[in-house]
Order: C-alpha cells, then sequence, then structure tokens
C-alpha cells in the first residue's frame, strides 16, 4: 500500500513535468482513436454486411451492367430466398461538393433484403405508390433540411439530364452502425427514361442482390448462380456483401495503409516521449530508490515502483485522450459525413489505446527499471549530495 | 569505558563479552574500467555490543567503505564480518537485503528521507518488510518520532522540516525496527552547530540508555568527542592504536 502511495505522489511530484507527459499522451491517445475510427469507419460497410446476403455483379466490371432477365433465373437457383436489383446513378445534388450516395433499386425485394433500414410502413407504401419517389436516410435529409413531399433534384452524371424526385420516406439505422445517409429510388423510373433515351442500356441492373436461406449455404449458392451464366455474354462474379465491399476497399488499400501506419508512429514518439521523462525522474530518485534497498527492500519492489509510475502517468493520459476522443469523432462525424458516415469510436479502439498505454509504460520503464534494479546501492548513494 | 578493539593489538575486552561485530582480514578494491584501485587492506577489528565507535580519517582513506562493508550495502573482495552469529559476506543478495531490514539503522549525511511520504510515512518505511499489522506500524512509527522530539511533526513531507528535524526523523526510521546496529556516515556534515549537538546527543543517549551499538564515521572533531572509541583509517589500513577516545 505504502509503495502504491510512493508510486502516485511519485508520478506527480514534478508538477509540470508529469502535466506536459500526461498532455501529450492524451493528445497522442486522441490523434491514434481519430486515425483508428477513420480506418473502422472505412470498415464500417464491410462490417454492416450480412452473412445471408450475396451480390452478383458482371464479372468483367462493376461499370458492365447484367440483363435484368437475370433475376428469374437467379431467383430458381436452390437457396435463394429473395432477388433484388439496383444501379448505381451517381447524380449530384446542386454541387459536386454534396456528395452522397444514391442507387435506383427494386424498391420491395430491396427493403425485405435490408431490414436495417427502418422504414414507417405509411412512407413505405407512399413510396412504393409513386415511381418518382425517394427514400433517403435521417442524416442526409437533416442535412439537407429534407421533409416529406420535398422535390429533390440531381444532375445525372451517368445518365444525363435533371432528375426530379418526392421525398417519400426517410428510414433511420436499425442501430449506430447502419449508413443513414444513403438516397434510393425506384429502378422502373430510371429505366422507363433510359429506355427513351438509350434503349440500349435499358433493362439492365448494375448488380443484383440476393438473400439466402441461410449464411452457411451462402458460398455455394454463389458458385451455383455463376454456373448458370458461365460461357454467356455477359458471365457473373457472385460473392458475399462483404467480401464485394471489401472489393471496395482494396481501392483505398494505400490510403488506409497509410493511415495505420501513421496512428503508430504516433504511438511511437509519444512512447519516446514518456521514455525520456522516466528516464529523468528515475535518474533524479536513485538516491530514494538506493536508500529504499538500503532498508531492504528488493528489485521486486523498484521495479514496481518505476513501472507504476510509468502506468499511472500512460493509464491517466490515455483516459483523458480516449475520453476526448468521443465528442472529437461527433465533430468529425458532423463535418465529414459526407466521406465517413459512419464515424464511431469502436471498442476495438479503445482496447488498442488499452494496448497502447502498456506499451508506452513498458518502454519507458524497462530500462530505467534495470538500471535502478542494478545500481549497487554504495554507487547510488555516493551520488547523493 | 572500552568496548572495541583491534584484535591485533592486546584486547581491553572483558573475556565473557562477546563481540557484536568481528572483521577479518577485509580487503576491498573498486574496478574503475581498467584500473583496480585498492581501498581497504587487512582490517581486523572487533566492535563490542552496545559501543559507540567513530571512524575518523582523511577523504579517500576507505571509511565510508568500511562502513558499507559492515552495513551490508558493499561486498568485500575478501575476509570475514561477523555480525552477531552471522558471517554477512557469504549472504545472498535477498539475504542480505533481509539482514539489513532486521538488523541495521541506517543514518546518513544528507538523511535520505523520501520526499513524497510524510515523516511518519518515513519512519514507517522498513517497518513494511516486517510482519507488523498497519495499526502496529503506525504506533511503532509514532513513538519512534517521539523519543526524537517530532511527535508534532509526524504529518510533514521532509521538504517542510529544517536539516536538523529531517535527520531526527532519519533517526526515528533507523531505530525504529530496534536493530543490533546503528551505522551513520557524516551525520552532522550537512547541519548547523545547534544542529549537529542536538543530533550528536540523541545518539548518545541511543547509546547510553539503549544500549544501541553506534558505527559513526566523521571529519568532524566534535562529532568524533562524542563516540567512546576512535578509530582512524588512513589509506586503507586501520591505525592499530585503539582505546578510550582521548577528544
Amino acid at each position: 500500500m505504502l509503495l502504491a502511495k510512493i508510486l502516485f505522489r511519485n508520478a506527480f511530484h514534478n508538477k509540470l513535468r508529469s502535466s506536459l507527459t500526461i498532455l501529450g499522451i492524451a493528445v497522442a491517445i486522441l490523434a491514434f482513436g481519430l486515425l483508428r475510427t477513420v480506418i473502422s469507419s472505412f470498415y464500417a460497410g464491410v462490417e454492416a454486411a450480412s452473412a445471408s446476403r450475396l451480390v452478383t455483379r458482371n464479372a468483367i466490371s462493376i461499370i458492365f451492367p447484367l440483363p435484368i432477365s437475370y433475376a428469374g433465373k437467379i431467383h430458381q437457383v436452390e437457396g435463394v430466398k429473395t432477388v433484388s436489383w439496383g444501379n448505381w446513378f451517381g447524380g449530384i445534388y446542386i454541387d459536386e461538393k454534396n456528395f452522397f450516395p444514391n442507387f435506383c433499386v427494386e424498391p420491395v425485394t430491396y427493403f425485405s433484403l435490408y431490414p436495417e433500414f427502418v422504414l414507417d410502413e405509411k412512407q413505405k407504401k407512399d413510396f412504393l405508390l409513386d415511381r418518382k419517389g425517394a427514400v433517403v436516410g435521417r442524416k442526409l435529409a437533416a442535412k439537407y433540411k429534407w421533409k416529406i413531399g420535398d422535390t429533390i433534384t440531381l444532375k445525372g452524371t451517368i445518365y444525363p439530364g435533371n432528375w426530379d424526385f418526392v421525398l417519400r420516406g426517410i428510414y433511420r439505422g436499425r442501430d449506430q452502425t447502419v449508413d443513414e445517409t444513403q438516397f434510393f429510388f425506384q429502378w422502373t423510373y430510371l429505366n422507363e427514361a433510359v429506355k427513351k433515351i438509350a434503349p440500349v442500356f435499358a433493362d439492365k441492373a448494375g448488380f443484383f442482390m440476393i438473400g439466402v436461406n441461410r449464411p452457411d449455404i451462402a458460398a455455394d449458392t454463389a458458385v451455383r448462380i455463376d454456373a448458370i451464366f458461365k460461357n454467356s455474354l455477359a458471365e457473373t462474379l457472385t460473392e458475399t456483401e462483404k467480401a464485394f465491399n471489401l472489393g471496395f476497399l482494396a481501392m483505398a488499400e494505400a490510403i488506409v495503409t497509410a493511415i495505420q501506419m501513421v496512428s503508430f508512429v504516433i504511438i511511437l514518439i509519444i512512447m519516446a516521449v514518456v521514455a525520456n521523462t522516466m528516464a529523468m525522474t528515475t535518474r533524479e530518485r536513485t538516491d530514494d530508490y538506493a536508500i529504499m534497498k538500503t532498508l531492504g527492500f528488493g528489485a521486486k519492489d523498484i521495479t514496481l515502483l518505476i513501472f507504476g509510475e510509468a502506468l499511472v502517468l500512460t493509464m491517466t493520459g490515455t483516459f483523458i485522450g480516449a475520453s476526448l476522443t468521443f465528442p472529437a469523432a461527433r465533430i468529425f462525424a458532423a463535418e465529414l459525413s459526407t466521406y465517413f458516415p459512419i464515424f464511431l469510436v469502436s471498442r476495438t479502439t479503445l482496447y488498442l489505446d488499452l494496448v497502447a498505454a502498456l506499451l508506452m509504460a513498458f518502454s519507458a520503464a524497462i530500462i530505467p527499471a534495470r538500471h535502478a534494479v542494478r545500481i549497487r546501492i554504495a554507487d547510488g548513494l555516493r551520488r547523493i549530495g | 569505558m572500552t568496548g572495541m578493539v583491534d584484535s591485533k593489538s592486546e584486547n581491553p575486552m572483558t573475556e565473557q563479552t562477546k563481540p557484536i561485530v568481528e572483521i577479518r582480514n577485509l580487503y576491498k578494491s573498486y574496478q574503475r574500467e581498467s584500473l583496480v584501485v585498492p581501498v581497504l587492506f587487512d582490517i581486523t577489528f572487533d566492535i563490542a555490543a552496545g559501543e559507540f565507535l567513530a571512524l575518523m580519517g582523511p577523504s579517500g582513506s576507505g571509511k565510508t567503505t568500511l562502513l558499507n562493508l559492515i552495513a551490508g550495502i558493499d561486498r568485500a573482495d575478501s575476509g570475514s564480518i561477523h555480525v552477531g552469529d552471522i558471517d554477512i559476506t557469504t549472504l545472498t543478495e535477498t539475504e542480505l537485503a533481509a539482514w539489513r531490514a532486521n538488523s541495521v539503522g541506517f543514518i546518513f549525511q544528507f538523511y535520505n528521507l523520501i520526499p513524497v511520504l510524510q515523516a511518519v510515512e518515513n519512519v514507517e518505511l522498513p517497518l513494511h518488510l516486517t510482519v507488523l499489522t498497519k495499526k502496529q506500524r503506525r504506533e511503532h512509527a509514532q513513538m519512534a518520532l517521539s523519543m526524537v522530539g517530532l511527535a508534532h511533526r509526524m504529518d510533514h513531507y521532509p521538504g517542510e522540516m529544517s536539516g536538523g528535524e529531517q535527520q531526527r526523523v532519519a533517526i526515528a526510521r533507523a531505530i525504529v525496527t530496534d536493530p543490533t546496529i546503528l551505522v551513520a556516515d557524516e551525520p552532522t556534515g550537512d547541519l548547523d552547530r545547534v544542529s549537529a549537538e542536538e543530533i550528536l546527543s540523541m545518539m548518545e543517549r541511543l547509546n547510553r540508555d539503549m544500549g544501541k551499538t553506534i558505527i559513526m564515521v566523521t571529519h568532524d572533531p566534535r562529532a568524533a568527542a562524542r563516540a567512546r572509541i576512535l578509530r582512524h583509517l588512513d589509506k586503507g589500513y586501520l591505525n592499530d592504536a585503539v582505546g578510550q577516545n582521548p577528544l
């Protein structure tokens, strides 16, 4: 108990140095936590993917569509429960900087495949009855202050022209991990327009979303689907929703890797700072450790004191840094919702903060502790005065 | 008054008095990079129980080294040191640490109190290595502080006390475990004259009234005058002259 008292008081004995060290740790942990949250947000789509959903796309590339007639054939494959389809629309709202994902989908099946998009029954009915109807996520509606009944115009990039939609529904996520920034409208609205302006692109789907009976049969079902269309003009590639999303993430892999490296570099830098603090502090206390050894305290006690002091500093800084991560993440989420629709501090990030704190304490204390334990009492006492 | 003799000289101790410290053929040198610096040569002498011995000598004569060897905080190259029935030169580091905790009280020139602990906590510190309960530790520490006249300063930190008061706390810490011997390395070296007199009087009382065996290293003739026996070291050799303190 007395040792605990000594190490706590030692940790805060030099108030300025301790405060600056703790501040440094807190800032480093905050930066580390935010960067890890950025990485998590990249993977949010992957994490939110359902194991019982498959995505079928053109085997050559996602940019080549598939005939809508495939839907019926896919539906007949053993294990398939629901088939929906859609296209990436790529519309712009007023200005290019107002980016948000917008898709046309087959509405009945699509929303049955995504129970995590919670939509009021009346709004859903209104949406289904209005071919120009649209459903958007709660965050998106809030961002642009859209209300039910508003007309929203998107400028087509893939499909030229101005496209008017009437907002019929605003969905909310079942939990915090659900993206509430998406924009959906009816596939038939797009298809009918395309039939008029470019019939060759009509009756095509960019992707098929498939619900299977059980997650454990997803892989076999995917193989069976692709087998049907083998050697056809448009061969398919079917994969789980998770693998599909990961494929998109692979394009940003270099960025994610860079962010990961920067996050670890931050921890390395602060490890050096804490190590410096501990080196100074233990050097100043060489006489204290020498006198404790003189009184009969052993290497274990001295080691405990030094590691304990390092741990008090790093854990205090980590606690402050981790606590600040939450409000900082909320600010980030509000400001960068266009790029990071899901920006949540995950439990894994907090565990990593903890691991970083332990690593900092260990790396900072190991050499000073070794030195303090090894120094002969007579030499330690000789430094006094 | 006699009590400490050199075994090489005529033994003034009575036959029935067994010495508390027996030092035989002690050698010590230090390694300074590639250089071996001899410090003590063939030191042999005894210290009787209840003695108050002052070790004097010029700087570099080896007196602090000898004190450290007797107190078990340094290792001899050869020779033996018996304190009571234990040859401390044969103990392992762990055994030596336990022996120090039980058998030796330390008083240093610069007090060496733990700055983040209150006076009473500093005195309690060595008791944490005993089987005493928390309550018993506190009672012992309070009693020791009362003995050195600092009952009213128990909750003060070292930085809030004068040098003399800090040294009294150090003395309380040294006696709280009721050790076999007290070792003091220049205990008045950092004190003004008045404080030094107080400390020396206190040490005298510990020796006279409580029968504590005290081994003190000092440069100060006034401090040495309080000891009952004087020994001189010069260039690592013990002066054979021994007897009652002429000072």
